[in-house]
């Protein structure tokens, strides 16, 4: 039998119950179309991650005090010993080195903060000039924190949109005076808007010098230092340096802990990697279920057609003709049921991304071949059973059968 | 083009001319439930090239159990059958399959046409399964439709012909390969009588052209025009008249 003549048989035999064979072909699509969608919102929670990492930028150091800190909780906390603070002066040592380019020392806590009648608890980050720098901040209005030595209290602050719009209720808030706490400070800058980044909502923060935020909390240790590298190239370096120092000041002990963004970035890569390969997962369990749709409606077919088969073999069609052509038939069915599929899950995938343009959705090489070549393997592996039960009637029980 | 046929076969046959089925102590046995039903017990028979055989007897007597067993559809439980002077019980499945595609063809009680196909699709269908090319197969389905009478029904389902044209499409489907057997089980048993004569007349045409026909019949005026006529009963062959 010519090839061309097998494929006309299959379609025709397909396109005899249509009604079938479009449902048949919609439980494979949903698979192929769930399992686009799915990695697609998977890549997508990925990308948005890298983003966020990425907007902090990849030459970036972050030093914290305690060794191998792996949550919000240092391990000092966790055993009841505090490591040893990380002071200005150590921050101020690392700016020593050619393959550091800028340092901001970082201390963060909660105060209220008022303007006139109007107050509200609000995060308070003391740094210095180098932080907006560091985390590419830009501002609506004024100026970030002037760039002073970080010992300087100078009584000037810079606020988050949100904090701008709610103390000063639409008034320019630059020039103007607020309250943290017990001090008092005039506002240098308005940041520009931009949400959450990296878990912080910055329009609703206040920001202060490093010393000022010290004496207010009245603590002595810093709660970050951000390094920015030269470049990504000097990184090793400017950490060995870092480690060195620390070390050097700190009485020969490594009780800071030196953290990349490329690590940080890595392990969240590696996370939301598995929760993607998790969902093609998911999605792939409705390819095997459409599978078994074919196998059941195949082997139907086969019953009904139970004295075509007969007569195929009364003309003389050998068993493994009457088995390629069911095999075909099975193969059709997943070939364009994983077509459907691809144009349903690229369509769901457009939707999903003007629904959330914030996001890219993008469903992976790998897992659109992947979806594609399962549901074929599906078709031919559930295919087997009925082709085969077909090819082995006796066909004068077959032919008898009205 | 139509059946070729070798000049001795086209003289009259006999007997002991050139045998093309020769059966040897056949047995069939069916398991029914726990015991086993003799349908064919030890039957002997030789049929030489261009015979017009009709074989009657009454409801399971054997008639259909030995054609499908001609027919190479169905293998005998024990003894030999030869079929063109090979021996068919060492045959493969694939062999049989080849064989009873080039040498045997069947006209069944109930035409077994596909009715999604037309006339012409469903005569086509055996050389499909051959591989013929689509034009070939196509002008020879086409010219013996022509020879059958139905040049006018070429392009009608089979569901829109009547049951003496959809015969006559499943005569040309047995014949378009040019067999050297033509097996029919009843050929006439569902048609009413001029469209039973009429399918009479092109099987037994084709018999003066040197098809061997074999034909199962309950009906004594068809048995009886087949120029040798056997009888069955209880699975053997208990009368074998010439002439």
């Amino acid at each position: 039998m010519r090839l061309a003549d097998r494929h006309r048989v299959a379609f025709s035999a397909l396109a005899r119950t249509p009604l079938r064979t479009a449902m048949l072909l919609l439980a494979t699509a949903i698979g192929v179309a769930a399992v686009l969608m799915l990695t697609a919102l998977g890549e997508a929670a990925r990308g948005y991650i890298a983003d966020e990492f990425q907007s902090l930028g990849t030459d970036l150091l972050v030093v914290l005090p305690g060794r191998t800190e792996t949550s919000g909780a240092g391990a000092g906390m966790m055993s009841g010993a505090t490591p040893r603070d990380i002071t200005l002066d150590d921050a101020r040592a690392l700016l020593r080195s050619s393959a550091i380019a800028a340092v901001a020392p970082l201390v963060v806590g909660e105060s209220p903060v008022s303007v006139g009648s109007l107050e509200r608890d609000v995060t308070i980050m003391g740094t210095t000039a180098s932080y907006a720098a560091i985390r590419r901040w830009t501002m609506a209005s004024g100026e970030f924190l002037p760039d002073v030595d970080m010992d300087r209290e100078s009584p000037v602050c810079v606020i988050g949109d949100t904090i701008g719009r709610e103390l000063f209720r639409g008034e320019p808030p630059v020039g103007r005076w607020l309250r943290v706490g017990d001090r008092r400070c005039r506002v240098a800058g308005l940041l520009a808007r931009q949400g959450v980044s990296v878990m912080v909502d910055v329009d609703t923060v206040v920001m202060i010098p490093v010393a000022m935020a010290q004496s207010l909390f009245d603590s002595a240790g810093l709660f970050r230092v951000l390094i920015q590298a030269r470049s990504r190239d000097v990184m090793p370096a400017a950490r060995r340096f870092v480690l060195d120092t620390f070390r050097e000041r700190h009485h020969g002990e490594e009780d800071v802990t030196v953290i990349t963004q490329d690590a940080v970035l890595k392990t969240f890569d590696g996370i939301l990697g598995a929760l993607t390969m998790a969902l093609a997962g998911i999605a792939a369990v409705s390819l095997l279920v459409a599978g078994v749709l074919i196998m059941n409606v195949m082997l139907v077919a086969v019953s009904q057609r139970t004295q075509e088969i007969g007569l195929l073999k009364a003309l003389g069609a050998r068993r493994s003709q009457v088995l390629a052509l069911f095999l075909t038939e099975a193969l059709y069915l997943a070939l364009l049921g994983a077509f459907a599929g691809l144009l349903l899950g690229f369509a769901g995938v457009w939707l999903l991304g003007s629904l959330y343009p914030d996001f890219t959705f993008h469903p992976p090489l790998w897992a659109v071949a992947g979806a594609v070549l399962t549901s074929m393997a599906c078709g031919m592996l559930f295919g087997i059973l009925p082709a085969r039960r077909a090819s082995r009637l006796d066909p004068v029980a077959a032919l008898a059968r009205r | 083009m139509w059946p070729t046929v070798s000049p001795q076969s086209r003289s009259s046959p006999s007997a002991d001319g050139a045998a093309i089925l020769r059966l040897e102590q056949l047995t069939r046995t069916f398991a029914v439930g726990d015991q086993f039903v003799r349908a064919l017990d030890g039957v002997d028979l030789q049929v030489a090239a261009g015979e017009y055989i009709s074989l009657m007897g009454p409801s399971g007597s054997g008639k259909s159990t030995l054609l499908n067993i001609l027919g190479l559809l169905d293998r005998p439980t024990s003894g030999e059958y030869w079929l063109a002077g090979e021996q068919t019980s060492t045959m493969s499945d694939d062999r049989l399959a080849d064989t009873r595609q080039r040498e045997i063809g069947f006209v069944f009680q109930f035409f077994h046409l596909i009715h999604r196909m037309t006339a012409v699709e469903n005569v086509e269908l055996p050389m499909m399964l051959a591989g013929v090319p689509p034009a070939e197969r196509r002008a020879r389905a086409r010219e013996v439709l022509q020879r059958m009478g139905l040049e006018a029904r070429i392009n009608h389902r089979s569901s829109q012909l009547s049951g003496g044209e959809r015969q006559r499409v499943a005569i040309a489907r047995a014949v378009v390969m040019q067999p050297k057997i033509l097996l029919a089980d009843e050929p006439t048993g569902n048609l009413d009588s001029v469209s039973g004569g009429e399918v009479i007349r092109i099987v037994e045409a084709l018999h003066e052209e040197g098809l061997t026909l074999i034909v199962v019949t309950h009906d004594q005026a068809l048995g009886s025009r087949a120029h040798r006529r056997l009888l069955m009963r209880d699975g053997r062959i208990v009368q074998d008249v010439s002439g």
